[in-house]
């Protein structure tokens, strides 16, 4: 389990402190798959950096499997916003870095890099530099390179934002595919509700204020079925966290 | 590889177009002037070729030896400091503000006093050129890593990058364009100082050889150091150039 308790984050700014997270509580169970959604400034990429180790909170701790979390963690995945290549390493290089930095040997990694490129169909790229793919390959070489470190923990800050319509539904049905597989324990920011549900086993809704608060939990036990997308429950979940985003509270009777 | 390939020989035939550009105008220049002091492009490079043999070739060699060498130390000492200025906060505020007196102090103005420390030989040259090439690559490398934006940075710690892997797989290769662009522009400051200090006290060096062959009165002779001196900046640029297509062929991508 993943548990971040008592958390707080402050920062101080204009001689005035502001309150990102003020004893702020969560906990993620393993194998979950955890969506963030959330108006803009909520908070919520703020709370996978706190995740990832890359930020200390000021307050509170955190733990993953029972473990304090004092920076980055090995087995945790954490792929940015702008998916975070490197413009100056082609594919293959980019997604190689990872286990490069992990001071793997060329001869070990190299199969595992040229599995993983192969996988996510970016065979005909792995030569390529960053500028010269499309948003959908990007965001596959991301991903790559986050899988080829066998992370038992994925953070996903808007991965799909950027992306158009079709490339968004089939990255989307990727995603699931690797969770269900891998049986990853993701923590996904998104600002599409279709996507929080789609891909979302939970869903937090937070809510803009200082500090951020969460307005909505839904559990969502069907994420993941065949044709999930045309069912009335999907329907009806996403209207549910819209109706939590516009009013930015709980509503009891949609439940 | 085949686009490589003709994009060279392309950039071949424009050297040489360009070249000949020049040599025409010269030519047309000394034509019309008919001035004892402006030979004719043929009249310099027969000079050229005719003291290559003699000692033009070595004065050629040490002012070489002076550029390479300063332009190699300067980066040698500008680049990582320059790196460190320009992540670690608490070291730039500290040096920042004396690289801001120093940097727009002209450095040549020092040349007495250098000969005066490090005495008329090669040492004096270097250090000088050196010192100038050395700001231009610390000022402008240290501007270069404040421009990479934290995600980048946070993208290689998420992998689990250390310290110094940050400098290593980020800092160098985002900064590593603009380095090379300064030194392509220092490339020419190199030179301009090297035939100062090279015009004072000494016995070899292109400077030496331009400025004797102007006391003798011989400006054929004047002009083959002239076209050496030009040579010489040529090829520097040309390895710039070199090592820019190789480290930072990802700058020169079109994307799709």
């Amino acid at each position: 389990m993943i548990e971040v308790s008592h958390c707080d984050l402050r920062y101080n700014q204009a001689k005035s402190q502001v309150k990102v997270y003020d004893n702020f509580n969560l906990k993620i169970e393993q194998g979950e798959s955890l969506v963030l959604i959330g108006p803009s400034g909520c908070g919520k990429s703020t709370l996978l950096y706190l995740l990832s180790g890359l930020m200390p909170p000021t307050g509170g701790e955190i733990q993953i499997w029972g473990e304090p979390v004092k920076g980055t963690r090995q087995k945790t995945a954490f792929i940015l916003q702008e998916y975070g290549l490197f413009p100056w390493l082609n594919v293959e290089q980019n997604v190689s870095l990872g286990l490069r930095v992990r001071h793997m040997t060329k001869g070990k990694y190299k199969l595992l890099v040229e599995d993983m490129i192969q996988k996510m169909g970016l065979g005909e790229v792995k030569h390529n530099f960053p500028s010269q793919l499309s948003g959908g390959q990007r965001q596959r070489v991301a991903l790559a390179r986050a899988l080829t470190l066998q992370p038992d923990l994925l953070l996903m800050d808007e991965p799909l934002s950027a992306l158009d319509a079709l490339t968004r539904e089939r990255l989307q049905t990727l995603l699931l595919e690797i969770w269900q597989e891998q049986k990853l324990t993701t923590v996904l920011v998104t600002h599409s509700i279709e996507e929080a549900v789609f891909l979302g086993s939970r869903i937090l809704v937070l809510l803009d204020g200082r500090p951020t608060q969460v307005v909505g939990e839904i559990l969502n036990p069907l994420v993941g079925q065949r044709g999930y997308r045309q069912t009335e429950e999907f329907f009806q979940k996403t209207s549910y966290v819209r109706s939590l985003l516009e009013r930015g509270g709980l509503d009891e009777s949609a439940k | 590889m085949n686009l490589r390939s003709r994009i060279l020989r392309g950039k071949f035939w424009g050297y040489l177009g360009a070249a000949l550009f020049l040599v025409v105008l010269w030519h047309y220049a000394a034509w019309t002037l008919k001035n004892p002091l402006l030979p004719t492009p043929k009249a310099a490079i027969l000079a050229t070729a005719r003291l290559f043999e003699a000692d033009l070739g070595r004065h050629f060699w040490v002012s070489t030896y002076r550029v390479v060498l300063s332009t190699l130390t300067a980066l040698l000492v500008g680049l990582p400091l320059g790196l460190i200025m320009g992540f670690e906060r608490s070291i730039d505020r500290f040096l920042a503000p004396l690289v801001y007196i120093t940097y727009p102090i002209p450095k040549i103005v020092f040349l007495p006093l250098i000969l005066l420390f490090l005495g008329l030989g090669d040492a004096s040259k270097i250090f000088l050129i050196t010192f100038i090439v050395f700001f231009q690559i610390l000022v402008t490398t240290r501007d270069a890593v404040r421009r990479v934006q934290s995600e980048t940075i946070s993208s290689l710690r998420s992998l689990g990058g250390n310290r110094a892997q940050v400098y290593r797989y980020v800092l160098l290769p985002a900064s590593l364009p603009d380095v090379l662009t300064s030194l392509r522009l220092s490339m020419g400051t190199a030179i301009a100082v090297l035939f100062f200090a090279e015009s004072f006290a000494t016995t070899e060096g292109l400077g030496y050889f331009i400025m004797d062959s102007w006391s003798r009165a011989a400006p054929d002779e004047m002009f083959a150091g002239i076209i050496m001196m030009a040579l010489l900046g040529v090829g520097l640029f040309i390895v710039v150039d070199f090592f820019d297509n190789i480290l930072c062929r990802w700058q020169h991508l079109k994307g799709n």
